[in-house]
């Protein structure tokens, strides 16, 4: 028999980012909020303590900061005919595990899309026609403008105390930074952080190419900071441990360092690690949410009243908890109706490996989103027509680290055990560069989210299942940017290079790392329809549940998602805020 | 949807119960009481680690024996609700019990009574009406004899305990009288901070004495000299009037961080305190007149720059300590050994670092330290514990080359002194040690 605790005015399922922010928003508004968190607690001391965070065997390659297949994963399939295989062994992306979830454990690339990636389909029908849109491909629009976004993206950003350089002020281009982004209304809040060897070459390089190189906007802090919040970011060392890591040294944007100690404080407050949500709990007609249950630290089932739910969990499981509490129609790809589920999308990246023999790069000084990159070939730039794709990407030449398991790349034909092999890792350890290409994904009728058939998790629930390929469409983008990264490679004059980019005889892989940017399949928009959630990230169908995350987005953008979740969940905030709790219902008609 | 919150019950202050019944200016005298509250630290001492506020109970141990503090709340049998105001004055100001028994001067009447009169209308509204009462008492003080005696204390106050209400000087600032009104009295900074006498008295109640404020060594920790040596003088480290308010409001400055037993006077009464009163104090500690003996430059073996140098070069073959040093501690603090503003503290010119008795230095080696979360800077930033990883040897070598490093002059630590720290370590702290289940 469950129990039932006292009731609260919001409870907020994850306590990553999106959970943070909203817990000190609506907490601002006197509101009861509690936060259900499924992993352990943790924070900087003790759990990302020096030295021991800085162990590459268990926190880069046993994970210790992920969530654990065997308690938590879902099925994967290429294609609607065939039978889903549970993902049993981590690879292709990482889930994080327990408080700040994976705002921990990321690298800190911090951007914001560009304007037309908000409202793709529309940008592409206005500037190309809407008839190269192939026909199994499903992009939608945001339903958000850059413009309402805006001061969202900033405020998020001063939080966050994200080092860069501005391009576009009000408007105006600045020299340094990135040319072709929308305009910010304030510089960023820190200064870019200091330029390694890599990040000199491919700059001056770029420039010799008539690009336009800018420093990656950082969540690694430049400086000592301290955020509106009054919490508080230390200068980064350049250890080189960020991406799969808690930050040793307070230098990494996360809701531990940026959010948590100011949330902690107020009264109206509460969080609960190690309490996972089994669901959302609905009214007999379904159209009112009335808290969820979870299991706690015990193994004992709970009963939590709440006025108001908002899911903040990793974006596969926002969509998951979503078709196991039967909020809103699940999609059919076969009829294309429903809407749970739809649009998962991905990342499509690709990079060079370059070896100079005599150059020292130091890889081991290194920092998550240290780099210097360029714009000059993103989703805004190309002419889709005359290309035959749509999409985009972003060029970055980082230096993360100099972690001796998984970063010793090797010249082509160096062998892979022996003797010879630790002579080839002597005379390369520290001898290469990277560039990388970070590119959009777009959606596909057939790639989406549902449950599976077979499987099912610990607590009898079935798992989701991922039903997920890579198109010619996005093939075709990243071959272009190939050919651009190679015409570069070659300008830098290395001694060799490898090139790797899918290709069209690519199927999608789970076993090696890609990226953790599972986005879609609780997608926003403007029409109930074809979407989940409206423009506000609020359920169309049921009032009271907010779904923050990646899983709204429609489609990929071609940067990495944090900036944008981060905006939107300020932006959802204001309305629920201003709109929502004044009068509790829809806040835009169906 | 109604607004409310649902956790006011969990208020760790206790300010929530002031009567229904009173008027708008009787609640404005139970505030300023909870402010004046703050201001003396009086949750501090009379509340047990996780007990209910101001219900006494803390183990304060002195040279006596073990202390333990008393209810001070409200309730008529186990607290103080059947004093009246003038037996609540004299409690403050005298150290006399309603009976007429003495306290133990652990409660710090002899700066208390420095308190105006409207200070100690407000503190009695306060703990009369804003307070919880809570009806178990507090155990008894473990005092043997002859300290037990309790006639003894009032010989001590004839001798000791003369203090006066607080009376501003001619031509004094009100700032200047404000800051010093505070820090002589319900501050009772001096308590800490005053070197004591053979009978364990302060040696001075206030700066009519030249050795008020200059510093004594508690439990091996130094609490430093307060006095920072007028307009020029370079006490306080050379801390700017704001540095020290951002040090009292956050426990942190540009160049240092709060350790020790000043981390729970900062969380539990100086962040409450209005910037006005910071200021306040700031600027009668720097007006603070300073020895000739103190400004007097102390040698050191080394330089900043060639500290930095040797470290930047990782010269460290046949240096143990700079090579711990290195391994342990340049991450965040630095080959420069400054660490970085508000966050990192400064080991150059510190008063932890250079203290001639070691023992606060190598407890926070051995345990590390965490900055209280306050309104100002909510952020409990901490340096992790590394008893767990060096032995007494290497915490030594470590410690001694800190104290000699970038100009500093503390002083060799051996392994002995080390060894006695550790040993009387808590035995439930906090540790960052490496544990792993997989």
């Amino acid at each position: 028999m469950a129990k039932t605790n006292p009731h609260v005015d919001v409870v907020l399922v994850g306590l990553g980012w999106t959970s943070s922010i909203m817990g000190m928003e609506l907490t601002d508004e006197g509101l009861s909020v509690l936060a259900l968190e499924r992993g352990p607690d943790q924070d900087t001391v003790p759990d990302f303590a020096y030295p021991k965070m800085a162990d590459e065997l268990t926190y880069g390659v046993r994970y210790q900061l992920m969530q654990r297949p065997a308690k938590s994963t879902l099925t994967v399939r290429h294609g609607v005919k065939d039978t889903a295989v549970p993902y049993r062994s981590l690879g292709s992306f990482l889930p994080g595990n327990g408080v700040g979830g994976a705002g921990t454990h990321w690298n800190g690339h911090t951007w914001r899309p560009q304007p037309q990636e908000l409202r793709l389909k529309s940008y592409v029908g206005e500037a190309f026609g809407s008839d190269i849109i192939p026909d199994e491909m499903t992009i939608q629009d945001f339903g958000v403008s850059y413009d309402e976004l805006e001061p969202h993206f900033d405020f998020f950003e001063k939080v966050a105390g994200i080092s860069g350089k501005a391009g576009n002020l009000n408007g105006e281009i600045q020299e340094g930074g990135n040319p072709f982004e929308g305009w910010r209304s304030s510089e960023y809040p820190q200064p870019p952080m200091p330029r390694t060897l890599n990040d000199t070459l491919f700059h001056d390089m770029a420039k010799d190419q008539g690009l336009h190189p800018f420093p990656l906007p950082a969540a690694n802090s430049s400086g000592a900071y301290t955020n509106p919040y009054g919490m508080q970011l230390a200068p980064c060392n350049y250890c080189g441990f960020c991406e799969r890591y808690g930050c040793l040294n307070y230098s990494k944007s996360s809701p531990q360092t940026c959010v948590l100690g100011a949330l902690k404080q107020r009264k109206n407050f509460a969080y609960r690690a190690n309490c996972e949500v089994m669901k959302v709990n609905l009214d007999s007609d379904g159209k009112k949410a009335t808290g969820v249950t979870y299991i706690d630290e015990n193994g004992d089932e709970v009963i939590q009243p709440a006025d108001l739910v908002i899911l903040g969990a990793y974006s596969l499981h926002n969509v998951h908890l979503l078709l196991l509490s039967g909020i809103g129609k699940p999609y059919d790809p076969i009829s294309g109706e429903g809407v749970v589920g739809k649009n998962y999308a991905y990342q499509m990246n690709g990079g060079a490996t370059l070896y100079f023999k005599d150059k020292e790069f130091n890889p081991f000084i290194g920092a998550g989103a240290n780099g210097e990159t360029l714009n000059d070939f993103g989703v805004e730039q190309i002419d889709f027509g005359q290309e035959g794709f749509i999409g985009g990407s972003y060029f970055n030449a980082a230096m993360t680290n100099g972690q001796p398991i998984r970063n010793m790349p090797l010249p082509k034909g160096a062998p892979s055990w022996g003797a010879e092999w630790k002579q080839a890792v002597q005379e390369s350890y520290g001898h290469t560069m990277t560039i990388g290409s970070h590119g959009s994904n777009m959606s596909y009728r057939d790639c989406y989210l549902d449950l599976d058939p077979n499987y099912t998790d610990d607590y009898g629930r079935p798992l989701m299942r991922m039903t997920f390929n890579w198109k010619a469409n996005d093939v075709r983008m990243t071959q272009f940017m190939k050919q651009k990264i190679d015409v570069l490679s070659k300008a830098l004059g290395p001694d060799d290079y490898k090139l790797s980019f899918k290709d069209f005889d690519s199927q999608y892989d789970v076993r090696p790392y890609q990226t953790t940017h599972n986005v879609g399949g609780a997608i926003m928009g403007t029409d109930p329809s074809t979407s989940v959630l409206n423009r506000y990230l609020q359920s169309w169908d049921v009032h009271n549940v907010f779904v923050m995350g990646a899983s709204a987005f429609p489609q990929n953008i071609q940067y990495n998602p944090t900036g944008l979740v981060g905006g939107l969940t300020y932006w959802a905030a204001k309305a629920i805020r201003e709109q929502y709790l004044p009068n509790p219902g829809p806040l835009v008609q169906a | 949807m109604t607004h409310r919150y649902w956790l006011a019950a969990l208020l760790g202050c206790g300010l929530a119960g002031v009567a229904a019944s009173a008027t708008a200016a009787e609640q404005t005298e139970v505030e300023r009481g909870a402010y004046l509250a703050r201001a003396g630290d009086c949750v501090a001492c009379h509340t047990a680690p996780g007990g209910k506020p101001f219900a006494g109970g803390l183990e304060i141990e002195s040279p006596f024996g073990t202390i333990i503090s008393t209810n001070i709340t409200p309730d008529p049998d186990a607290g103080i609700g059947n004093y009246s105001r003038d037996q609540f004055a004299a409690a403050l100001r005298e150290g006399k019990r309603a009976d007429g028994a003495n306290l133990y001067p652990a409660m710090p009447y002899p700066s208390y009574a420095k308190l105006s009169d409207d200070d100690i209308d407000a503190l009695y509204a306060y703990f009369m009406q804003g307070v919880e009462p809570v009806s178990e008492k507090a155990k008894e003080s473990d005092i043997g004899f002859p300290f037990n005696q309790r006639w003894g204390i009032g010989l001590w106050n004839w001798l000791f305990a003369d203090a006066e209400a607080f009376e501003p000087k001619a031509g004094q600032s009100e700032q200047l009288a404000r800051g010093a009104y505070l820090v002589q009295g319900l501050g009772h900074c001096g308590s800490c901070h005053t070197p004591r006498g053979l009978l364990f008295q302060e040696k001075a109640l206030d700066d009519s004495d030249d050795a008020y404020l200059t510093g004594e060594t508690l439990g091996g920790w130094w609490a430093p000299n307060l006095r920072g040596g007028g307009d020029s003088g370079s006490g306080l480290q050379n801390w700017s009037a704001d540095d020290i308010v951002d040090y009292l409001a956050t426990g942190r400055n540009d160049h240092s961080a709060v350790t020790g037993e000043m981390t729970s006077v900062v969380a539990n009464s100086t962040s409450y305190l209005s910037d006005d009163d910071l200021q306040a104090i700031a600027a009668y500690l720097k007006s603070l007149s300073r020895g000739a003996d103190d400004e007097q430059e102390a040698q050191s073996e080394t330089t900043p720059e060639q500290t930095e140098q040797m470290l930047t070069a990782a010269d460290v073959a046949d240096k143990p300590g700079a090579r711990l040093y290195l391994d342990n501690c340049n991450a965040c603090h630095f080959a420069n050994g400054r660490g970085a503003p508000q966050t990192f503290p400064s080991l150059v010119d510190n008063e932890l670092v250079n203290a001639d008795d070691p023992t606060g230095l190598i407890h926070v080696i051995l345990a590390g330290a965490r900055m209280p979360s306050t309104p100002g800077k909510p952020e409990a930033l901490a340096m992790p514990d590394f008893g767990w990883r060096l032995s007494d040897d290497e915490a030594a070598q470590l410690a001694t080359f800190v104290r000699g490093a970038w100009g500093n002059h503390g002083g060799e630590v051996s392994a002995d002194q080390v060894a006695k720290v550790r040993e009387n370590l808590p035995q439930d702290l906090e540790s960052s040690k490496p544990d792993f289940q997989d």
